[in-house]
């Protein structure tokens, strides 16, 4: 079963697209994205995973230990803080869309339809 | 694009990109076969060469520092783009909470919530300040403590309310906050040239190794760090929770005449 975490991988990249290319919300197309991002969390952690091995933190352990890639953990750390200000990004420009259109609609957003006021 | 039309071609997207998924996936090691070398050979050195338990916080703070510096603009940058998109446009106005139904009064937060939110306050700070403080010895540091310490200020709105949270950590303490964690980030990353060396190199003394005070200057860039992150994710939720005191002028103009329609 060692292909399962990035067939996991896989299909979370996949529902994921399908919320973004189905959605009729732009709060839900923006978590979609999340999930979708999600996906490769679940990539890099697999690929420096070591059979039987622990975290790479040597607090208690003697340095012998075996220990799974820190590299590819820190990289993970990046990829959620990516993460993270791009969700952030993408909200402020839904609250901006529904001032500008009255709804959240992305089917409903065409150009034209925007409240001419201000 | 209709939704019948929509899904068939998504089919044959998801064919296509499924495919290349698989082809790539076929390339990676086994799960749980890792190969290496750099994981196998920064869990050996990073213990004696840098005095830290924690691997991760070693590659992120000194040895990838120069990469870290990048994710903290990237933070930054994020935090000035909320600021800017949300930032009030013409036409719009800040109006008091109940200014929507005259006469009516919001119900106040329960007791329960108030009570429960502003004990958890200091409980979390500790919290907070306990992960960034510890990031070279056990998982944790200036990301993961700064996010807990922004949630102390949103519990603050939570059991209060926005004006509450503004007056507890005004807009300009948090400015500042922000621009000192990622200059100061920053600034420790050119004190390696200072000192003679590389950008990032870790030239302070590394100090026992599990003590508190180890590491060199992996604690200095966590403390940063963990202030830029505060400062940034409490400004950033500011700006949302002021949206809903910001409407445009004619909204209720344009509901009545909806209304009407």
């Amino acid at each position: 079963m060692s292909f399962l975490p990035y067939a996991v991988a896989a299909w979370v990249m996949g529902v994921g697209l399908y919320g973004i290319v189905t959605s009729r919300d732009l709060l839900h197309m923006v978590i979609c994205l999340s999930v979708m991002q999600s996906a490769s969390y679940l990539v890099l952690l697999s690929i420096g995973y070591v059979k039987d091995a622990q975290a790479p933190i040597f607090a208690d352990v003697p340095l012998s230990t075996r220990a799974v890639d820190p590299v590819v953990q820190a990289l993970t750390l990046t990829d959620v803080v990516v993460g993270t200000t791009v969700t952030a990004l993408l909200l402020a420009l839904a609250v901006q869309t529904h001032k500008r259109y009255g709804t959240l609609d992305p089917q409903e957003l065409r150009p034209g339809r925007e409240h001419v006021d201000g | 694009m209709s939704d019948r039309v929509r899904l068939p071609v998504f089919a044959v997207a998801l064919t296509g990109l499924l495919g290349l998924v698989l082809w790539g996936f076929a390339g990676l090691p086994d799960f749980g076969d890792y190969a290496g070398p750099y994981g196998y050979i920064l869990n050996r050195v990073a213990v004696p060469e840098r005095s830290t338990t924690d691997v991760v916080t070693a590659v992120n703070f000194d040895y990838r520092g120069f990469d870290t510096l990048g994710e903290e603009f990237i933070l930054f940058a994020a935090v000035v783009g909320v600021a800017s998109i949300l930032r009030k446009l013409r036409g719009e106005r800040t109006r008091p909470p109940d200014d929507d139904a005259a006469g009516r009064r919001a119900p106040l937060t329960s007791l329960t919530v108030r009570v429960a939110g502003l004990g958890l306050v200091a409980p979390t700070i500790l919290v907070g300040i306990y992960i960034v403080g510890h990031g070279q010895l056990t998982p944790g540091g200036g990301f993961q403590g700064g996010v807990i310490l922004a949630t102390a200020l949103l519990l603050i709105y939570l059991s209060a309310d926005y004006m509450t949270m503004r007056a507890v950590g005004p807009l300009g303490v948090i400015e500042l906050a922000e621009g000192l964690g990622g200059a100061g980030f920053a600034l420790i990353g050119l004190s390696g040239l200072v000192a003679g060396g590389a950008f990032f190199q870790n030239w302070l003394g590394k100090g026992t190794v599990g003590d508190l005070m180890s590491a060199g200057t992996i604690p200095l860039s966590n403390a940063a760090v963990g202030l830029a992150v505060t400062g940034g994710f409490v400004f950033m939720l500011s700006e949302f929770l002021q949206q809903t005191l910001t409407r445009r002028r004619d909204h209720r103009r344009r509901r009545r005449a909806r209304r009407s329609r």
